[in-house]
């Protein structure tokens, strides 16, 4: 489905180049006070996975995804898009041509939908904007086809939001973003505000999607096992930071940040005999000395990425090893 | 051990008048709290799990009301107190509420050590030099470095984690008999979360309260739990030790709650997912009122509510299942040798490994 930029202009990019971000710095300013909320982070998103940025709240990860996707502007850095950069001042083609491809899916279901409007609207607000349907039917084909795909109803589409429960109001979040054909869907917290029974229905749906349609997504979320679940690799975020990145099965066999550690063993598992001899690992920030030898973020083994200084890369190294 | 009752619900019913529609938020629920011991109850959002527990010390909403049923503790039954000045004798006193939202709980115009000693002052009639003096000890026993110093700063200055200590603090200050956790932790980071949920079993220790955890986190009522009710549609639907609910879960919803967990999930594999939706508790629920999203469900189910059925001297469950007529039905694949494959996924210490 490519877009609607002329054939032949197509940039050069290789899958694993499908979005990303470079030197990424996003501040917020209160008055006169500037507050820096991602500190220079650089990742790439490869085509077809799912990338997840993991963090407690306050980490930056809401951040980074709404600055991806032009809601936040960037303090400095780019991000690339399908080899475009596309942040920064760009023109209304390029504009029209993230709306069309890279979508969001919020947190908070009930937030998120307009309660005043029906279904029927809320789903078709894209086609609307972007005028991408033929005619009247096709759009009414275009969303019954959006609903039917997350698993709702084509009589749904005259109700409004509150005549949904929570993860039904989830998929029609869903829905409105998938109706856009996205190649990418940023997905902040998707089903943190879900019961257990419904996040299970909404997982799957994304991982459905995934498979049917070729979707990329960045998972945002603070809970790990979902994160295990879900995605092929992690980025571990504290203060604005990215402190490791690797592939899932690497950052689970192989956690090598004290932070990752510490995030890893407050998973609470649902199992009584393991957690009731479960021993915590607290991260305490002061077992770094970042005084004098500077941290950088850099590669321990391919794929598998720290934040860390000489020293403690030295270190990390001989925890590989052994 | 024979453990002694210490509080003892029996065939509650609540009713709620909602416009002109009435609403059965809790359907005929006994329990027994047993002395100091951690019961969770689980459940989903409008179970009743937080309702039930509102009951114990008359914290209904003005439009709720207990249309059935008794409340024994300290040999009398708590629903014959009929106004607010009856309730102070227990609320708070000899049972205390913790919940989810700290700042909520917290008067953001009051110093965190002014709220405190308050409490002290009211309730254990000390002078306010005193009560500051237990106030400090207080918030050092919750984790708070540099109390006397904090003492005369305000919620706002506090974090996330730091306020649902001050709550805890402020709970302990009448040294209650049984302390109501509603959700303590689910506001809160995933580190903090544990390292509250740790703070609490050790002050349980210390002071000697009885806990009743309330949750939706099957992670955290393996972590705290003695005994797990799970409740469904304002029943209690399965009762027992925390070994027996996670090892030989018998009621169809337990097997649901448990398969669905990411935890046990196999990448690549769909999740287990509930279908449908819980019943609406306007209308007079029909036989079980799982059967309908109960892939396990038989005719009878949606006909007739079945009876709980005793297992152990500890645990029993309310499903037909059990009935010795019941065709034999397995737990689903995902949860059967539970503790194997958990213990497969964790590395030293319990770390989660995947």
């Amino acid at each position: 489905m490519a877009d609607e930029l002329k054939k032949g202009q197509e940039p050069f990019y290789t899958d694993d180049q499908f979005l990303q971000v470079k030197n990424m710095v996003v501040t917020y300013t209160n008055g006169k006070k500037k507050f820096e909320a991602i500190h220079n982070i650089s990742f790439d998103v490869h085509k077809g996975e799912t990338f997840a940025l993991v963090g407690e709240s306050g980490s930056g990860k809401t951040t980074i995804g709404r600055a991806i996707i032009r809601i936040l502007p960037l303090a400095s850095g780019e991000v690339w898009f399908k080899g475009r950069k596309i942040s920064g001042k760009i023109g209304k083609e390029l504009d029209k041509f993230v709306i069309r491809n890279m979508q969001m899916v919020f947190q908070d279901p009930a937030a998120s939908l307009n309660e005043r409007a029906t279904i029927d609207y809320i789903v078709s607000e894209g086609l609307y904007n972007f005028h991408l349907y033929k005619d009247e039917q096709d759009r009414h084909d275009k969303v019954v086809k959006a609903l039917t795909d997350v698993g709702l109803l084509e009589e749904h589409i005259t109700r409004y939001p509150h005549e949904f429960s929570g993860g039904q109001r989830q998929r029609i979040g869903v829905a409105r973003a998938m109706i856009m054909e996205p190649e990418l869907l940023i997905a902040d917290e998707p089903i943190s505000a879900l019961d257990v029974s419904i996040r299970a229905q909404v997982l799957n749906l994304l991982k459905g999607l995934q498979r049917d349609h070729g979707l990329t997504i960045i998972f945002i979320a603070h809970d790990l096992s979902v994160v295990r679940y879900v995605s092929d690799r992690i980025a571990v975020i504290h203060y604005g930071q990215i402190v490791e990145l690797a592939d899932t099965n690497e950052l689970f066999k192989n956690p090598l940040h004290p932070y990752t550690k510490s995030l890893l063993s407050a998973v609470p598992m649902p199992d009584p005999a393991i957690e009731k001899h479960k021993k915590l690992i607290v991260y305490n920030e002061a077992v770094h000395d970042y005084s004098v030898d500077k941290p950088s973020f850099r590669q321990i083994k391919p794929g598998h990425m720290i934040w860390a200084n000489d020293k403690e890369f030295a270190e990390y190294m001989k925890q590989e090893i052994d | 051990m024979e453990k002694n009752v210490i509080l003892s619900a029996r065939d509650i019913e609540v009713k709620f008048k909602v416009r002109s529609r009435v609403l059965t938020a809790i359907r005929d629920v006994s329990l027994d709290l047993y002395e100091n011991e951690v019961l969770a109850i689980v459940g989903e959002s409008g179970s009743g799990k937080s309702v039930f527990t509102k009951t114990f010390t008359g914290m209904l909403e003005e439009n709720g009301s207990v249309s059935n049923g008794e409340i024994w503790f300290e040999g009398e039954d708590l629903l014959k107190i009929k106004n607010d000045a009856g309730w102070e004798r227990i609320r708070g006193k000899k049972i205390a509420t913790i919940f989810q939202d700290p700042m909520t709980s917290l008067n953001p115009v009051r110093t965190i050590g002014y709220q405190i000693s308050e409490v002290i002052m009211k309730h254990q009639g000390k002078s306010k030099e005193e009560a500051k003096k237990i106030a400090i000890d207080l918030m050092e026993r919750v984790g708070i470095v540099d109390a006397a110093k904090r003492f005369d700063e305000y919620p706002f200055m506090y974090s996330g984690g730091m306020r649902q200590r001050i709550v805890i603090a402020i709970a302990l200050a009448c040294r209650p008999k049984i302390l109501i956790c509603d959700e303590p932790t689910t506001a809160l980071d995933v580190t903090i979360q544990a390292q509250i949920i740790e703070l609490i079993k050790e002050l349980s220790k210390e002071y000697g309260f009885t806990t009743v955890y309330i949750t939706h986190d099957l992670g955290v009522v393996a972590n705290v739990a003695d005994k797990v009710a799970v409740m469904y549609a304002g029943q209690i639907v399965e009762y027992g030790t925390v070994e027996e609910i996670f090892y030989e879960p018998k009621h169809p919803y337990t097997w649901a709650l448990l398969s669905s967990l990411p935890q046990l999930g196999i990448k690549g594999e769909d999740l287990y997912a509930i279908t449908g939706t819980p019943p609406s508790l306007y209308d007079k629920v029909k036989g079980d009122a799982f059967a309908p999203r109960n892939p396990y469900a038989m005719k009878i189910d949606f006909e007739q509510e079945p009876p709980f059925f005793q297992i152990t001297a500890t645990h029993r469950a309310k499903t037909w299942l059990l009935d010795p007529r019941a065709p034999k039905a397995e737990p689903p694949k995902a949860i059967r040798n539970l503790h194997e494959r958990l213990s497969s996924m964790v590395g030293e210490g319990g770390t989660y490994r995947g």
